[in-house]
Parts: C-alpha cells; structure tokens; sequence
C-alpha cells in the first residue's frame, strides 16, 4: 500500500504526516508513506485543502487532521 | 449517541446563565472574596482581567461551534461550482460572502488559488475571495462583538465585505491574467477523487465541536496575551493618550496605521484587545479599524505564499488595492462617527 500525504510544509500537514507515520507503525501495516510538497504534484489529485491523504491514489481526505482513529479506519477500507 | 444535538442544546441555558452573571460573579469575586480595594488601577486591571478573559472565550466557544455547524454545509468544492463562469461584480458579491462561510486556512491559500482559477473562476472573483476569507472571519467577529458590541461587529463585517468586493472587482477590470505564474495556467488540476459521503446531522455536530477544539486550543493565548495588555493599559495609561497621534484630528494616522498593519502579522484574537486599548485611549474608530483591518486581512507572510503563483506586480497590486480600500474606509468613518 502506498500512502501519501499531501501538503507543502503547514503545521496541519506535518502533524497529519506524524500520526500517518506512527499509525502505521503500531499497527504494523505494510505501507509506503511520502510526504508530497510540490504544488504542482499535489494538484494533480484535485485537491483544494491541505493536507491531503491517499491512499493508493485515491484521495480519501482534504483538509483536516484527521485523528488516529480515523485513519486506520481509511487504511483498512482501502485495503 | 443517536442525537447528539442534544448535548450542545443541553449545555446552552448553563451557557446563558453563566455569561449573563459573569460580571456580578467577578466583582464578587475581586471585591469581596479577596477584598480589592475598589478604587485603585490594578483591582481594576484585575477585575477587567477576570472579567474579560472568560467573556470572550465562551463567546468564542459558542460562535465557533455554531459556525463550525454551518461551515460544514460548505467546502471550497462548493464553493467553486458557484463561482465557475460567474460575471465580475456578480461574482465579486458571491465570492466575498462565500469567503466568510467557507472553510479556508492561510495555508491553503495555494491550491486554492489555483483551483478555483483553473476551473474558469475569473481571477478578480478568486481575490475577493482570498480577501475576504482570512479578513472576515468568526474570530474576529466574536471578538468586536464581545468587546465593542453588535454595531461594531456589524460595521466590520459590511466594510470588510465592501473592500473584498471592490478590490476584487478593479483586480478583475485591470485583466492582471498576465502577471500570473505562467505554469498556473499549464497544470492540469485533476478532478476531485473524494466522493463527498453522506453527513448526517450528527457529523456536522462534530465538525461544530471539532472546530471549538481547533480554534480554542490555537487562539486563547493570543485572547490572554491581548486582554492582559489591555487590563494593563485600562488602568495605567490616561485616557487620551493616543488621541494625538491617533485621533481623528490626525490625518495621516489611518494610512500610517495601514503601514504599519500590514507587515505586522497576528490573528484577530491578538490584534482586537489590543484595538481595544487603543479605542479606550482615544484612537479614533476609524484609524483603529483601518489599523486592524491591515494586521489580519493583508499579512506579509500569506502574500510570501502567494508568490508560487503570482508574480510581482501583482503582488504589489494586490496589496496596493486592499491597502487603499482600508485607507477610505479608515477616512469614512473617522468623517462619519
């Protein structure tokens, strides 16, 4: 699985990196994890707010911190 | 929980009766439990102190729950739809009462900006819009409103709106497309993957208590810090100290004070005591608000952030145009009240 993480350099983007990272460590999930920074990547998604999470190329949130919660719950549906 | 409307609806008469015997409880407090002196400046910094500071904040709270509700009926999503091949000034109107509505976040200001020009929104529309969304926003608002009352409050909201149009409107008929990154207008946004699911009344109660969260943990500092100063100044400074160099008499007061707005970076929970003070000192209406105005809608680190996307002169435009729409509504009400 490959996740990204959208956003260039806010404080929301890297906390969202952060509890990515550390979710997906706890659980042991096999996933890849960027950090995407250059406009012009991130726009490709279509997205408006940062930060942005995919998951395998979909998007699956725009503009939020999304708790850790919340996040396993997007990894095990997309898998 | 099934409704958990309940919860904020349950907690709102505590609210109520709180907020209204606030002051009583205070000066209970000040005067009697600790036994202040009444007439002294500090038991009066101490008091305003006390009194202030839990005020606004619970002001706050209730303001940003109940925008956070309907901000969750809106995203920029939306927003942009309305907005795609809308008419100058039509659009200009739409797209400043939308950026009081819209969630938006500075540091969003890019993708944005490029979204919504992307998609056909016209550029002098797309600069209401950031104009407006950071100038007029719930924290600003819940701050004039608690501090200097409803008028205030109002008369903000209508001139904030008032510049975002305008501005937006002469951006759009001097056709600045040129002055635009070039690669703004190359790059194929793709569409939205996220299919917006079904939100239930329930979600947008979170949302109302998630953004309490957010915007409480980030700004109350800035609302202590600001009160502080002021409970400081409420005692100790005289009364007509800045009405000479901001007075209405001081005409060059509003532009300088737009000068010096404009570098200087807050968000509205530190820069509105401090206006307070000012206004309390003998600033005019006028010059405290154009002053105000330039700290939170024009900030020098949001346009270092728009320069990805714009060039130069259009920066300079840009912030010339909003800089003078303050200037006049600085002179406007200084004449007027």
């Amino acid at each position: 699985m490959h996740i990204k993480v959208l956003g260039s350099g806010c404080s929301k983007c890297i906390t969202l990196e952060k509890k990515v990272r550390e979710i997906v460590e706890k659980n042991s999930i096999d996933a890849v994890i960027t950090k995407v920074t250059d406009i012009q990547e991130i726009m490709k998604y279509g997205i408006m707010m940062t930060p942005g999470l995919v998951i395998d190329e979909k998007v699956v949130s725009v503009g939020s911190v999304l708790n850790g919660e919340q996040i396993l719950k997007l990894i095990k549906e997309a898998e | 929980m099934k409704n958990k409307i309940l919860i904020p609806l349950l907690l709102l008469p505590v609210w109520v009766v709180l907020y209204m015997y606030l002051e009583p409880m205070v000066n209970f407090l000040v005067y009697n439990i600790i036994g202040m002196d009444k007439t002294s400046h500090l038991t009066e910094a101490i008091r305003f102190f006390i009194f202030e500071v839990p005020k606004v904040l619970m002001l706050l709270t209730l303001i940003v729950f109940v925008v956070g509700i309907i901000r969750s009926y809106f995203s920029p999503e939306k927003t942009r739809k309305a907005l795609e091949g809308k008419t100058l000034f039509v659009g200009n109107v739409m797209a400043s009462s939308l950026g009081i509505v819209t969630p938006f976040c500075s540091c969003s200001a890019i993708p944005l900006f490029l979204g919504f020009v992307e998609s056909g929104v016209p550029l002098g529309v797309t600069f209401s819009f950031l104009i407006a969304a950071p100038m007029i926003n719930e924290v600003a608002i819940v701050l004039l409103l608690g501090l200097f009352g409803w008028k205030t409050a109002l008369l903000y909201v209508a001139t904030g709106l008032f510049i975002a149009i305008f501005a937006g409107w002469i951006i759009g008929k001097l056709k600045l497309e040129k002055w635009v990154e070039p690669w703004v207008y190359e790059i194929k946004a793709g569409n939205l993957g996220v299919e917006s699911a079904k939100i239930t009344f329930n979600d947008r109660v979170d949302a109302g208590f998630t953004a309490v969260r957010e915007i409480v943990s980030k700004v109350w500092v800035y609302v202590m810090l600001g009160i502080a100063v002021g409970a400081g100044a409420h005692g100790y400074v005289p009364a007509d100290f800045m009405a000479s160099f901001m007075g209405k008499d001081a005409w060059y007061s509003v532009p300088l004070a737009v000068l010096i707005g404009i570098p200087l970076y807050s968000n509205a929970a530190g820069i509105i005591p401090i206006v307070q003070v000012l206004l309390e000192k003998g600033a005019a209406l006028g010059t405290s608000l154009a002053f105000m105005m330039a700290v939170i809608g024009l900030s020098l680190p949001e346009t270092i952030i728009l320069k990805k996307v714009l060039t130069y002169p259009l920066i300079f435009t840009f912030v010339g145009v909003v800089g003078v729409g303050i200037i006049i509504v600085g002179f406007l009400f200084n004449l007027v009240f």
